[in-house]
């Protein structure tokens, strides 16, 4: 049975699909792969359907063997040092890892999440139809730490596809426009406000994981003061808390949330999102 | 009835309700004639999140099925109890932190809570607090009672509680700001059950007493 066995870990590695949609209604988020774009192109390159769990690494700092046999495996998303037995290897590439072989990422030097796909997925026991870990819901493979051994699937049906690099962009390390559809709650905020969150930039601050990214920049006023019954969101819509500063909702967010949500990050834009670095200066467009 | 078909990106709308019975009346009726491409449902307090895969189900043609819907619906109809065949019975301990207290502000005996808290019909209006977490409402049930000031760091798994109008019980160990008056040893949340929440939206709920 050929597995990964997790030597190192740098902040923080989970094992991530496409999630478990659908079970907002009993409580249970769709998180998976923070970076879609990333966890698809990574498993396409190896052969792989798209839904096949991946590793998600965090910033860099991930050191694996292979056993039991080779395997193909692709990185996408960030951008930084990749190397088999200590020998550079391209990103957004498929490549071989003989039996034996040691896989590491480096620091990431342009976004922040690495998307490691291995062919045949890595294959851990799915909850609720789904390999993904749920942070914040505590759902799915724990996450993983040094010493973990994670079993790699059985080969699937396609090749390995002859790809050439074309499809790799690195994430941008300078300023990143996202594009915004309107928000249920926009009307519940002042002109101003939405003027502003369109016309000032804004920086990612500290507070950013897979449950959201707060943003730092101009308050935003409300309209009126009153209490909002918690309602449901969906990734991306942007939630100002009581202090006036936005957060972006992600995977992992609570399923239901009580502050408005003035506008909300459009599809095509929200993968982007999960590349911010902390101090990372953005702006939005309208969609 | 009426009510406005708020934005939400693009595989979601967010009908607005004008009360908790509206909710329930429509989350019913578009539950009984679903669309195909229908992700899934997501009601809340005065909310429905329609999901739709846009793929199979365009958002225009999601807001003219909501549109019918809402306009063969009346709050009138709501049912607070739920489909008769889908009930499912909490066995209670009534032995909650709060009991006391609770009947007390509400002017009761701690016997009468109990007796009243088990003798009404129950149904989950909604979820979103946590995994299994339900909002239990019932026609039964007109009372409120606040919130604790300071929220409990821990909540046991299986606890028993109310605030504002609502009932639930938690589904795990977790901060929480209800008030205990009892506790359940039911499986509340099983992932690997095919129906993994027992308080999931729209079940009939009766609370036993036991000793």
């Amino acid at each position: 049975m050929r597995r990964l066995i997790i030597e190192a870990v740098g902040p923080l590695a989970l094992v991530e699909d496409l999630g478990r949609p659908g079970l907002a209604h009993l409580g249970v988020a769709g998180s998976g792969a923070l970076d879609r774009g990333a966890a698809r192109l990574a498993n396409r390159l190896v052969g792989n359907p798209d839904g096949a769990a991946i590793l998600e690494v965090l910033v860099g700092g991930l050191r694996a063997r292979v056993v039991g046999g080779g395997t193909w495996f692709a990185v996408a998303g960030a951008w930084g040092p990749i190397t088999l037995d200590g020998r550079p290897v391209a990103p957004y590439t498929a490549a071989r890892a003989p039996d034996g072989a040691v896989l590491e990422l480096g620091t990431a030097e342009r976004g922040l999440r690495y998307a490691l796909a291995v062919r045949g997925g890595i294959d851990e026991p799915p909850v609720l139809g789904s390999r993904s870990r749920d942070t914040l819901a505590g759902l799915g493979p724990e996450p993983v730490r040094p010493g973990r051994e994670l079993v790699i699937g059985d080969e699937p049906e396609a090749s390995v596809p002859a790809l050439d690099q074309e499809a790799a962009f690195a994430p941008p390390d300078e300023t990143v426009t996202l594009a915004l559809r309107p928000g249920p709650r926009a009307d519940w905020f002042t002109d101003a406000a939405r003027a502003a969150l369109f016309e000032t930039p804004w920086r990612v601050s500290e507070r950013a994981d897979r449950v959201g990214v707060r943003l730092v920049g101009p308050e935003l006023g409300r309209r009126a003061v009153g209490e909002l019954a918690s309602e449901a969101t969906v990734p991306g819509s942007i939630q100002v808390s009581g202090d006036g500063q936005p957060t972006i909702l992600l995977a992992d967010r609570p399923v239901t949330g009580g502050y408005p949500v003035i506008a909300i990050v459009a599809a095509a834009s929200l993968d982007a999102v999960a590349q911010l670095r902390p101090g990372q200066e953005l702006r939005f467009r309208h969609a | 009835m009426t009510g406005r078909l708020l934005p939400s990106g693009e595989a979601a709308l967010l009908v607005e309700c004008d009360s908790l019975d509206e909710v329930l009346a429509l989350h019913d009726a578009l539950a009984a004639d679903p669309r195909p491409g229908l992700v899934e449902l997501v009601p809340a307090a005065r909310t429905i999140l329609v999901a739709v895969d846009p793929e199979r189900l365009p958002l225009e043609s999601a807001e003219t099925w909501v549109r019918r819907v809402q306009g063969a619906t009346t709050s009138a109809g709501a049912d607070r109890r739920g489909p008769v065949d889908d009930e499912a019975i909490v066995r209670v301990m009534y032995d909650g932190d709060d009991l006391d207290e609770t009947a007390a502000r509400l002017g009761w005996s701690a016997e009468s809570l109990v007796a009243r808290h088990s003798a009404a019909r129950w149904r989950v209006a909604f979820g979103g607090f946590a995994p299994g977490f339900g909002y239990l409402v019932s026609d039964d049930w007109p009372f409120e009672v606040p919130r604790l000031d300071a929220p409990r760091t821990r909540v046991p798994a299986g606890a028993v509680a109310l605030a504002g109008a609502f009932s639930g019980v938690y589904p795990r160990e977790s901060p929480g700001g209800w008030r205990l008056i009892g506790r359940t040893d039911a499986d509340l949340w099983n992932p690997d059950r095919a129906d993994p929440a027992l308080l999931a939206p729209g079940r009939r709920v009766r609370f036993e007493a036991v000793r």
